[in-house]
């Protein structure tokens, strides 16, 4: 009898632990970082490296460009912000940010954009320019006087 | 040859809008602007001629570094960020007033690299002095040891950065000589505007290029730095102080 009394408490408190545990995994499901892409097809690196080496990358990228003025496009911050922002607030901030919801998911802390703009520039980009050309040379196509569509059926 | 016809109609288009464009100088350029995977090289050196006979009483080249880089003040004169401010001069004597613009003069040899214990403020190959705000600390060092007040500290939190040329609260910041404009092949917002709407006083290029519009008008006439006492050769010079 006594023996019974004890089985049936141990099955009491496995029944309720294991409720307990699976109403624990349940919540941890509903809790995960917003993860919501909306702009183009995919990142510049597989989403698996991404998640585990973005910082790398733009770190890499920081020093480069800040030290020795490299500036290409490919591990840009303004390109993670251009794809990422949610267009509602326009801004990889914020609950449903793609930065932030995963930053304070995983609690570390986001330092870019204390000086960074959280934000997609939309007018006066120059990275553009510099990228598809210099930008004094873009300029001239577009403001002077050469016949272009004359000088480009030339040489055919 | 492996052009393909795109390339090979670039050329030609790039080919016929250099020639058909009088100054050689463009020429010059074209054959000097980097590519945006190349670092920038000591075999170029930045710099800036200020001719204060044509500076007027005007702040074109103030109002462009704002828009362009994004700092602005909170009508707090004593903590407000000045990348570039215009000085007047007076003559006691005569009552003459003359201004000129004063930012960083990018010096070749910088108080502020020197003094600073990160090595946050730096200088580029191509001579262009810099503050790395990942590693700047804001100790201000460097604002104590610029002779010409060019650096700012940022005091209060900072809204609506551009893209390249983020700023924030807790770091030294000061004239970039336009950098990203630099690394583009353009030439600063202070010195597009002064031709625009100014006095056409400023002429950007290299110091280093025989051949460039700015070491012309170097050998045309007399220029001097600002306390050249300081020995700092700096990459900015004026003519007419």
């Amino acid at each position: 009898m006594k023996t019974a009394k004890l089985i049936g408490c141990l099955l009491a408190v496995v029944l309720v632990s294991s409720a307990a545990l699976a109403a624990e995994t349940d919540k941890t499901a509903a809790i995960g970082p917003v993860i919501k892409i909306y702009k183009g097809d995919k990142c510049v690196r597989p989403t698996e490296f991404m998640r585990r080496n973005h910082m790398q990358l733009i770190l890499h990228q920081r020093d480069e460009t800040m030290h020795e003025g490299i500036r290409t496009e490919k591990y840009q911050l303004t390109n993670c912000v251009d794809c990422h922002a949610n267009p509602e607030t326009n801004s990889v901030l914020g609950k449903d940010g793609f930065c932030e919801s995963c930053h304070e998911y995983a609690a570390v802390s986001i330092d870019c954009f204390s000086c960074h703009s959280s934000s997609p520039e939309k007018t006066g980009d120059t990275r553009k320019a510099s990228v598809s050309g210099p930008k004094h040379l873009i300029d001239m196509m577009q403001t002077s006087t050469v016949p272009v569509s004359g000088a480009s059926e030339g040489p055919r | 040859m492996s052009l393909s016809r795109r390339q090979f109609m670039g050329a030609g288009v790039a080919a016929a809008a250099a020639v058909a464009l009088t100054p050689g100088l463009r020429l010059i350029e074209l054959a000097r602007a980097r590519s945006p995977e190349e670092a920038a090289s000591s075999l170029q050196r930045w710099g800036l001629l200020v001719d204060i006979s044509k500076c007027h009483d005007c702040d074109a080249c103030v109002t462009a570094c704002k828009t362009e880089n994004g700092w602005y003040g909170h009508d707090r004169p004593e903590t407000d960020p000045e990348w570039i401010r215009k000085v007047t001069l007076r003559d006691k004597q005569t009552g003459y007033v003359e201004t000129l613009p004063v930012m960083c003069q990018h010096c070749e040899e910088p108080p502020c690299v020197d003094v600073c214990p990160t090595g946050a403020s730096f200088k580029r190959a191509d001579g262009i002095v810099l503050v790395d705000k990942h590693i700047c600390i804001g100790c201000r060092y460097c604002m104590m040891a610029c002779p010409y007040k060019a650096r700012s500290f940022v005091h209060e939190d900072t809204t609506h950065q551009k893209s390249y040329a983020p700023r924030g609260k807790g770091t030294v910041e000061s004239c970039t000589l336009c950098v990203h404009r630099v690394d583009a092949g353009r030439i600063p917002a202070c010195v597009e505007a002064c031709a625009q709407d100014g006095g056409k006083a400023m002429v950007f290029g290299d110091l280093k290029d025989p051949n460039s519009e700015i070491n012309k008008h170097l050998a045309a006439g007399p220029s001097t730095t600002l306390r050249p006492d300081l020995n700092l050769n700096t990459g900015v010079r004026y003519r007419g102080v």
